[in-house]
């Protein structure tokens, strides 16, 4: 009787605190079973024990498609940034014809089915003959992460006052000096940004890879081949702990930065284009 | 071509598509002159001043500087440089790199850079700001890093858009003073954008007034304000009272002229401009401080006319009255300087009102 009369009373209070165990539950999981000294993934936990981040150093294969998602994160990064700052300044700043079609055509893959793309791209590139390897991959990744570099980037380019760059060229400097000594600087923060995101979206990207990846798996395709054995379900859990550490630090270090950045600069934090406001 | 203009347009035109920006537009400012564009918003003002800045190209008509066309030159290759309303002051630097921004592009020693840098800021009373970075600085400061980021560029030409439009009332009054003694200082021509009368007639050695893209009048402050070629400039530059009037000519070629609310007043060959004759006059125009209350029976005027006092407002210095004239619908505006022990005169009051040949403006 108490516990309902509880519940009636603070629904909403009840609604969030289920909405956020949900959420977390399993992410909580993750580092439980990673320190579990069973190769069982159940309860009741036997004991604490490191030796499935051993396993982790052990493995050659794991280091070869960490190695070959690290390269696939950091290309795909800095390509579909160079990308997306195009865009979004393109976007910001001009009009040109046909401009609505073809920011939407940019933005698509942020809604098309992840499955789709990575089946379209498949076919083409067996009609063309291509062989299918990291660059495949970095193709399919570049095609699916620009959308969020021009989102991020555009937000960014929109907070930047236009007479800063009139100032500029009035003061004798080129366009390109103009892109060095005053655009760049007041978006890097939201190039750091895009730098991130779009690293993290493509290290954990699996459709795309799963179907574009020739020999060098990813790292998402390596996990998932090794989920077919369940004695290695544990150094999984271990491997995913460490993903998710680094994760978190990843972003929030890139908040850090950029928050300080927009400080210095003497602007409104949540102003600056950032990812998370 | 005048022989120390620095700036001539030659019949400019400027088209947004199918709204024309300008219409024809031709000036010639002279070196080391402060000239005024003037005009309601939308007038193409700063569409001018962007185009001798070298933002935007004319459709038609050429921009010269220093007798050379500027004709597919670019801002950056420009004798000008502009003071923006936003003083679009780099955020990122400090207040040293914001003015030493377009001395990099010249070839000079650092401690060459630093001097120019720190004479510029001593120029504009920042001296001592140097490490400040942008976001510490109030919009008066930061006008001022604009202006010697302008200044230590030394172009042949500032170009001023509507600096002073963020500032407030006291600040803003301080700096037209201080921009002027520095125009005159530094003897470089300063070419200004504003919608403000006031700050047009204290700062300028010119003024164009332009509306929708013409130039309506250019001429001195005084002349402007005295001597207004239209209504229309006569009623933005300041306050006037427009009056019906029928005039003659009389036989020195002056004009006798009938106002039927003020009386009758001879003017006389030299006070009428060029290009009005008795038919073209139908209208006069009157300042409030051209129309005198004669508080003492004693009092004589040229001409004198009666009316009764509608309303009062007291400004401190001035007070400014709403007198019915005659039979006279709107009232007319007279305004009087509140001497020592004389009281407002309270509506209802009739009074005698003194004027004079010299205070009318004709207008066709």
């Amino acid at each position: 009787m108490r516990l309902t009369r509880f519940l009636s009373r603070n629904w909403l209070l009840t609604y969030a605190a289920l909405y956020v165990f949900f959420l977390y539950a399993p992410v909580i999981l993750l580092p439980m079973f990673a320190f579990n000294a069973s190769t069982i993934i159940a309860f009741p936990l036997t004991g604490f024990t490191t030796q499935w981040f051993s396993v982790l150093f052990e493995t050659a294969a794991l280091h070869q498609a960490v190695k070959n998602s690290l390269i696939v994160g950091v290309i795909t990064a800095v390509l579909s940034t160079i990308l997306g700052t195009c865009a979004a300044r393109a976007m910001v700043r001009f009009g040109f014809p046909f401009k609505r079609g073809i920011v939407g055509f940019i933005m698509l893959p942020l809604v098309l089915p992840e499955i789709i793309v990575a089946v379209a791209l498949l076919v083409l590139l067996m009609q063309l003959g291509f062989p299918l390897s990291i660059w495949t991959v970095i193709g399919g990744h570049v095609l699916i992460c620009v959308p969020f570099s021009v989102a991020i980037l555009s937000s960014a380019f929109q907070g930047l006052d236009k007479n800063l760059e009139e100032a500029s060229m009035d003061l004798g400097e080129t366009g390109w000096g103009t892109f060095r000594r005053v655009i760049f600087p007041l978006i890097l923060p939201g190039v750091i940004s895009s730098l991130l995101i779009t690293f993290t979206i493509s290290l954990d990207e699996f459709i795309i890879a799963f179907f574009l990846t020739g020999t060098d798996v990813t790292l998402p395709v390596y996990i998932w081949s090794q989920l077919r054995f369940p004695a290695k379900l544990p150094s999984i859990m271990a491997l995913g702990t460490i993903l998710l550490a680094l994760s978190v630090l990843l972003l929030v270090l890139g908040e850090w930065f950029r928050r300080r950045s927009a400080k210095k600069q003497g602007l409104d934090a949540s102003s600056a284009g950032g990812f998370m406001q | 071509m005048n022989e120390n203009a620095i700036i001539d347009i030659r019949n400019v035109h400027k088209s947004f598509g199918r709204v024309e920006a300008l219409k024809g537009i031709d000036l010639t400012i002279r070196e080391g002159e402060f000239f005024s564009l003037l005009g309601p918003s939308g007038c193409g003002k700063t569409t001018l001043l962007r185009m001798i800045a070298g933002f935007d190209e004319p459709t038609s008509g050429d921009v010269l500087i220093g007798g050379a066309s500027m004709a597919g030159i670019p801002a950056n290759k420009r004798p000008t440089n502009m003071v923006f309303q936003s003083y679009a002051i780099f955020p990122h630097l400090s207040v040293t790199d914001n003015v030493g921004y377009g001395l990099a592009k010249k070839k000079m020693s650092r401690q060459e850079r630093m001097a120019e840098i720190n004479n510029a800021l001593e120029m504009v009373d920042l001296a001592g700001y140097g490490d400040r970075s942008a976001h510490e600085l109030s919009g008066g400061q930061r006008q001022r890093v604009a202006l010697a980021r302008a200044l230590v560029m030394k172009p042949r030409v500032v170009l001023l858009d509507e600096p002073l439009s963020a500032l407030d009332k006291k600040l803003r009054e301080q700096m037209q003073v201080e921009l002027r003694e520095l125009q005159q200082s530094v003897g470089i021509t300063f070419i200004l954008v504003t919608h403000d009368q006031e700050e047009a007639l204290i700062m300028s050695d010119r003024i164009a007034v332009l509306f929708e893209g013409e130039i309506a009048q250019m001429a001195t402050p005084q002349t402007l304000y005295r001597q207004p070629r239209t209504e229309r400039v006569a009623s933005f530059i300041g306050v006037m009272n427009f009056l019906d009037a029928m005039a003659s000519s009389d036989e020195k070629g002056g004009l006798d002229l009938k106002i039927p609310s003020l009386g009758s007043v001879n003017i006389n060959q030299a006070a009428v401009p060029e290009g009005l004759t008795a038919d073209s006059v139908q209208r006069i125009g009157i300042r409030p401080e051209m129309l005198t209350i004669l508080f003492d029976y004693s009092d004589q005027a040229e001409c004198v006319t009666t009316g009764e006092v509608v309303s009062a407002s007291y400004y401190g210095d001035m007070t400014y009255y709403s007198i019915k004239l005659a039979d006279l619908e709107k009232p007319a505006t007279v305004s009087m300087r509140n001497t020592a022990g004389r009281s407002i005169v309270p509506a209802g009051t009739k009074v005698r009102i003194g004027w004079g040949a010299d205070s009318v403006v004709l207008f066709s």
